[in-house]
């Protein structure tokens, strides 16, 4: 259909209504997170492969470990509940709330990947590498940090993505449909750790 | 879009029992794997459906999404048998 028709109104009759009622970017990013969920889905089922088929798969976690991990979790699903926030005072049009409470996420988020890190080169130092490590499978670093390592690029990701769309909302480029579809992907990153801590930490917690 | 109808009240509810729900899983399941993912899928469903507010769009949306990602997920259980099969029938077992 030409744009001349369109800008005079015919063909419009042909135009289906939105069949999920939401903006074509809201559904792009649904999809983006459900294929996204397959992804770490199948990783998650792999890492279980591997450790079932393993007869020394290391338990490496001890408590210290194990706290790091919830410290971590209380982070992430706090930094949910704060973008949120921002995302309610966004669409009041209060844009000074909403990018101080986006900033807030950021930093959780920040904090998050700062004890990631932290966790990562303990093990490390441990002598944990993608190929070996000191107590048995040798597929264990291959595993952990390929699924530890995809959600904290996820997380840094999604940090750089929020900062870069509240700056836009700050100077008009971007409004507060934009913060709420981004906050989705920050919900959906808390969402999949809570899948990784029971799988990759808990199960793997040492007996002491 | 619905965002702001749900109240504050209760996405701090939510956040609480999310919290409460992985201490849980810290503190009394460790270990047991099939009560933990239950208490994870129960996180996960909070989360969708409070925090990503998909309970307050159209059904047609939640019916596009849900069943393909379970259908997916839910497939991907038939791995498990291969991969106790290299431990207890691996060519060379004693």
């Amino acid at each position: 259909m030409s744009e001349a028709n369109l800008a005079a109104g015919h063909g419009a009759e042909a135009m289906e209504a939105r069949p999920f009622a939401i903006p074509s970017k809201k559904l792009v990013m649904w999809l983006f997170i459900i294929s996204d969920a397959c992804t770490f889905g199948a990783m998650l089922f792999a890492y279980g492969y591997i450790k079932n088929a393993a007869a020394d798969w290391p338990h490496p976690f001890e408590n210290s470990s194990i706290m790091n991990a919830l410290l971590m979790t209380f982070i992430l699903v706090t930094s949910s509940l704060t973008i949120l926030i921002a995302t309610r005072h966004a669409k009041v049009g209060d844009k000074g709330k909403a990018l101080m409470w986006t900033f807030i996420t950021v930093v959780l988020g920040l904090a998050f990947a700062a004890l990631h890190l932290k966790e990562w080169f303990g093990l490390i130092g441990a002598g944990v590498r993608l190929f070996q490590n000191p107590w048995g499978a040798p597929l264990f670093g291959a595993s952990f940090f390929a699924i530890t390592g995809l959600h904290l690029a996820h997380v840094v990701s999604g940090a750089i993505a929020l900062t870069v769309v509240a700056l836009g909302y700050k100077r008009g480029r971007y409004n507060s449909d934009d913060l709420e579809i981004w906050s989705l992907y920050w919900h959906f990153v808390d969402l999949v750790w809570m899948f990784v801590v029971p799988i990759v930490y808990l199960m793997n917690a040492s007996a002491g | 879009m619905d965002s702001n109808q749900d109240s504050m009240t209760t996405d701090l509810v939510v956040y609480a029992v999310i919290l409460l729900l992985a201490c849980a899983q810290v503190f009394v399941l460790r270990g047991h794997l099939i009560p933990m993912l239950v208490v994870a899928a129960i996180q996960a469903y909070l989360a969708v459906m409070f925090f990503m507010h998909l309970r307050s769009e159209k059904s047609t949306l939640r019916l596009a999404l849900i069943p393909v990602t379970l259908f997916v997920l839910v497939m991907m259980n038939m791995v498990w048998a291969d991969s106790y099969r290299l431990i207890h029938m691996k060519p060379f077992a004693k």
